[in-house]
């Protein structure tokens, strides 16, 4: 049953905490479960679990094709990818520099199980910083275009980011981000980027690095609650929860490994963040004297933790569509003021947000 | 029970409630919600012979809500909003176009999400339980021949997306409304003044359209797959004759794909299947300017061949 007082927020992390609930599920539940699931895109996500537990042949004919179609997008996105890094191969292969695959890509060529049905969007690779410039100018000389011509925009990444303008080729649909490190430069946390360059792995693939297992998480812990809003963001929680599970599943010590390498990096607060809301709410496990480990150094006060588990839950899981909350709402501001706060200092932030309003103005104007 | 056995009121206060309606159109059931009752009324006349589904007896594949934006607009120039899931792919339209702004939002639900089938841009018809395939090449007159022999005893499947089934490479039919477009009504008017055409809607981004009711035995069947026989590509030609030439399969396969909605999605999967179902049909270009000479020339295939 599907009524109003029950929270929908529940209702996907059941499934996800426990997928055996799918046996009660009415047509309703399945209705609502495939529209949730498609809006966060992690329908495909929902048919791997049905799969990987064996359910899927008993599941109705008509989720199995919606499951079918969103996994069909996430196969054709995954080949545009690994062409991507093909052409990129080809393009750069003779300046000898290393190139890190993050995100997506990475968790595809480490051969992650949850990677065949995660969706993703663009092709992110990190390299050191002294070689930026020649790999944009070698891309550029092969036509990839850059897809931020306003000189305003140029300014803000060159100046102020972790990438350069995206990129992408002329006969292409993908897009090609840079990064010379993982959070912006004006950010308040300020991870070496050679540290997790010298850390990196080889892959089989035309010999590309990924991160190593722990960078890879406090990467993706610090893009979502560093970086992000963390609006709508349960995938990018399901990839952390996914993540640990695989790496600690054949070494116990991992968490204490990873609490270390946060420690070297200054990621110790994201991390805390990851172990304590991928526990709390996908029920990944971890123990609790792990993440009282990792809040340890973190300085996060008892104050900003409540806060933050208040406003946290609401803001990263998605709603029920018919019925949008005005506390969700709410939530979701505080964090994109909180994702600002913590990427730019104010002296920054305050022309920066100025400028996006009155380009945003101006474009309403021009509107016929 | 059908849209049209339920009155305008008892439709409208279905749609302006929490749960809507659930149109059931081919293998997608729909659950719409709006306010606006002249909209009702067309959807109720076009989707006449339709059932209407319940939330526990169908899983539903799209929610949309046809609901007008909440500013001032609303006391001068109404207009209305095609949403799904709090995605609004389109810019609002005036009040007064909400069926066609429905029917191409329901074009791209289908060509975003249902990934699961192979999309063909084609109208099907069939004969003798056996299909013919007419793909759309813009300006091929492609609506108003589909029109036309889906009133001269052919079975009419669908006017724009040939859905096929990776199962079984069979095609589903989905026999909405055909939207004929700007001079072809008045040629299908001519043609068969008794068939039922809705509004016109003047001025859209493709002219004035207005749309034809499908057949109700077409929607009867609308659950019975069709098995591809005929690919025909067909070319609106002013005062040509009437010719039906054989066509190379591989230059059809080529012709087929490079139309198709989602091909490239499909990848391999797609290739078998377009490969395949070329493989089973015969193919042919179709030349004509006059509707019932191309009509008998269909006729004379479908019972000789």
């Amino acid at each position: 049953m599907t009524d109003i007082l029950r929270s929908d927020n529940n209702f996907i992390l059941s499934f996800l905490k426990t997928p055996e609930i799918y046996l009660s599920y009415t047509k309703q539940d399945w209705s609502l479960l495939l529209r949730v699931a498609r809006n966060t895109n992690i329908l495909a996500h929902i048919g791997w679990i049905l799969k990987h537990k064996g359910y899927f042949d008993h599941i109705p004919t008509k989720v199995k094709d919606n499951i079918d179609a969103a996994q069909r997008i996430v196969d054709y996105r995954k080949q545009t990818a690994l062409w991507e890094l093909n052409r990129l191969h080809h393009a750069l292969n003779n300046l000898n520099t290393d190139i890190v695959i993050l995100k997506g890509g990475a968790y595809l060529l480490s051969g992650l199980p949850f990677s065949q049905s995660r969706m993703f969007a663009d092709v992110d690779i990190l390299v050191p910083k002294d070689k930026i410039e020649i790999i944009e100018q070698t891309l550029l000389k092969q036509n990839w275009k850059s897809m931020k011509v306003d000189e305003y925009d140029q300014h803000y990444y060159r100046e102020w980011m972790h990438e350069i303008p995206p990129l992408r080729h002329v006969v292409r649909t993908i897009e090609v981000d840079i990064h010379h490190t993982i959070l912006p430069l004006t950010s308040r946390l300020k991870p070496s980027p050679g540290k997790l360059i010298a850390d990196a792995a080889s892959t089989k693939l035309y010999g590309f690095k990924t991160l190593s297992p722990c960078d890879m998480i406090l990467h993706s812990a610090t893009h979502l609650f560093y970086d992000s809003g963390l609006e709508n963001k349960l995938k990018d929680l399901i990839d952390l929860g996914q993540l640990i599970n695989h790496f600690s599943e054949n070494n116990e010590h991992f968490t204490s490994e990873l609490i270390e390498r946060a420690n070297e990096l200054d990621l110790t607060k994201p991390l805390f963040y990851s172990l304590h809301f991928t526990q709390k709410l996908l029920g990944t496990k971890i123990s609790a004297k792990d993440i009282q480990n990792a809040k340890y150094n973190t300085r996060i006060s008892n104050v900003t933790l409540l806060i933050m588990n208040i406003l946290v839950p609401p803001a990263i899981l998605p709603e029920h569509p018919d019925h949008p909350k005005h506390r969700v709402r709410l939530a979701r501001w505080f964090l994109y003021i909180r994702s600002h706060y913590l990427r730019m200092p104010l002296e920054l932030l305050i022309p920066h947000l100025l400028h996006k309003s009155k380009v945003r103005w101006e474009a309403r104007k021009t509107r016929p | 029970m059908k849209l049209g056995s339920y009155s305008i009121s008892e439709l409208t206060n279905k749609t302006v409630s929490k749960n809507g309606i659930i149109l059931l159109v081919g293998p997608f059931s729909v659950r719409l919600r709006t306010r606006d009752r002249q909209f009702v009324s067309t959807l109720r006349d076009l989707y006449l012979d339709f059932s209407i589904g319940s939330a526990d007896k169908q899983i539903i594949d799209f929610h949309i809500d046809m609901f007008s934006p909440p500013n001032h607009r609303r006391w001068i120039k109404p207009q209305i909003n095609f949403s799904i899931d709090g995605l609004f792919p389109f810019s609002p339209f005036s009040v007064s176009h909400a069926t066609p702004l429905f029917e191409w939002g329901f074009n791209w639900c289908i060509a975003r999400n249902a990934q699961n089938y192979l999309l063909l841009h084609a109208a099907v018809l069939e004969k003798n339980n056996r299909s013919v395939i007419l793909p759309a090449l813009p300006g091929s007159g492609k609506s108003t021949l589909a029109a036309a022999l889906s009133h001269t005893g052919w079975r009419f499947l669908s006017d724009e997306f040939c859905i096929v089934n990776p199962r079984d490479g069979k095609i589903i039919p989905i026999p909405r409304p055909t939207p004929l477009k700007n001079e072809s009504i008045q040629v299908f008017r001519n043609f068969s003044p008794d068939a039922f055409i809705g509004p016109l809607f003047h001025n859209t981004r493709k002219g004035t359209i207005g749309h034809l009711r499908p057949p109700p035995s077409a929607v009867e069947q609308q659950n019975n797959p069709g098995i591809p026989h005929w690919i025909i590509f067909p070319k609106y030609q002013s005062n040509s004759d009437t010719n039906l030439i054989s066509l190379d399969k591989s230059f059809s396969l080529m012709k087929l794909a490079s139309n198709a909605f989602n091909y490239e999605i499909q990848s391999e999967i797609g290739f078998k299947l377009l490969t395949t179902m070329v493989d089973k049909c015969t193919c042919y270009n179709l030349v004509f300017s006059d509707l019932n000479s191309a009509i008998s020339q269909l006729n004379t295939l479908a019972d000789n061949d």
